[in-house]
């Protein structure tokens, strides 16, 4: 059964859900972050389904199982239509808008036949190690989306503080989930002690400081990215 | 092997993205002035804070009525000033360069501090004015 520590973190995140939708719709920017509202709307949706299936199945069934990895998965697909609209943001002053999307087209196209084939080869054990192992994989496609176009935006010098916010909390929630997936796949052992409670809780900070972001940011504030990179990369951003 | 691969770059990119993340935060708050109020309150002389007073910091803001919008910076900057004290103490001997700039960065969490407390006590002050109006 859950624990208060699964109940706060999906009622907490559930509300800094919807808290993020119902701001971006109050405040005219749903069709700005378009891809970000529906992946909230998603993300809120198996929140509650989430918990129907486990009150009615139980946390050890494979019903749940399959739920959580699986749901898991079209979230984190979702997610790349969100880092693409980011990218989409940076290169809007350089026109090249129609390249953005044909890329985030053939990099669906590419996970999706990769989840394909990969489920085909699968088909007789879809079992926990290979629902890590995807994971884990489709973590780390998010964490080399995301520091390109961190790269991108230290190279071009982006200002924007909001859009500089929302990647970087973007780049630690794909990158810690997918140490911690390699980490599960490394020391199974791990699972129980300590690394259950990290997806869940970046996955409550995502969320946060998304809301944080629309809610102290203006739009039009503007921030350094050499105030902000760390040390070895802003040494290459003067050079 | 690919787990591993995996696992020692994504640790990496996240060091890399969290000390950013927290500088971004840091620098959000760096632009605003300390009033005179919050220096007298933290023994702050001529808006210069030092890192040492990072822990009286967090007491008083633990002391003010939460504006409940920053407790997840707070949280942040709290792991990012323990992460830069342990690089302080681990790199002294070693390299006086990382620690000088550990040190600058563990002034600025402190800055950031102090900006956090100088708003909960004008968020209290006002909470306080709109319960005497009221009565």
């Amino acid at each position: 059964m859950l624990g208060p520590f699964d109940y706060v973190v999906n009622v907490l995140g559930f509300l800094a859900e919807v808290y993020l939708v119902v701001r971006l719709c109050v405040s005219k920017n749903s069709l700005r972050y378009f891809s970000l509202s529906i992946y909230m709307l998603a993300a809120g949706t198996v929140t509650v389904g989430g918990i129907f299936v486990l009150r009615h199945f139980g946390i050890s069934s494979p019903m749940y199982q399959y739920f959580y990895y699986y749901t898991d998965a079209l979230l984190t697909i979702s997610l790349f239509f969100v880092i693409m609209s980011f990218y989409q943001q940076v290169f809007q002053q350089m026109g090249v808008g129609r390249y953005v999307r044909s890329a985030s087209v053939l990099l669906l196209s590419a996970t999706a036949l990769f989840s394909y084939l990969v489920v085909r080869q699968n088909t007789d054990h879809l079992t926990s190690r290979f629902v890590v192992e995807m994971g884990q994989n489709l973590y780390f496609v998010g964490v080399v989306l995301t520091y390109l176009l961190w790269g991108a935006i230290v190279k071009l010098r982006e200002t924007r503080t909001r859009l500089i916010q929302l990647v970087l909390a973007l780049g630690i929630f794909f990158s810690a989930d997918a140490a911690t997936y390699a980490m599960r796949n490394l020391f199974p052992g791990l699972q129980m002690s300590f690394l259950k409670f990290i997806p869940p809780l970046v996955g409550l900070f995502l969320p946060l400081a998304w809301a944080y972001t629309f809610t102290k940011i203006p739009e039009d504030a503007r921030l350094e990215t050499s105030r902000v990179v760390a040390p070895r990369m802003a040494a290459h951003q003067h050079s | 092997m690919i787990a591993a691969l995996i696992c020692v770059i994504s640790l990496a990119v996240l060091l890399q993205f969290f000390v950013s993340y927290s500088r971004s935060i840091i620098a959000a708050y760096r632009k605003s002035e300390l009033s005179e109020q919050v220096c007298e309150v933290a023994g702050i002389e001529g808006q210069r804070v030092t890192s040492e007073q990072f822990g009286r910091l967090v007491q008083l803001v633990r002391l003010c009525p939460q504006r409940g919008d920053d407790s997840t910076d707070l949280q942040v900057i709290g792991i990012y000033y323990r992460m830069m004290g342990l690089l302080r103490s681990t790199a002294r001997t070693l390299a006086p360069r990382i620690t000088a700039w550990a040190e600058r960065e563990s002034v600025d969490c402190a800055y950031f501090l102090a900006v956090a407390l100088d708003r909960r006590i004008a968020y209290s002050r006002d909470l306080l004015a709109q319960q005497m109006s009221d009565r």
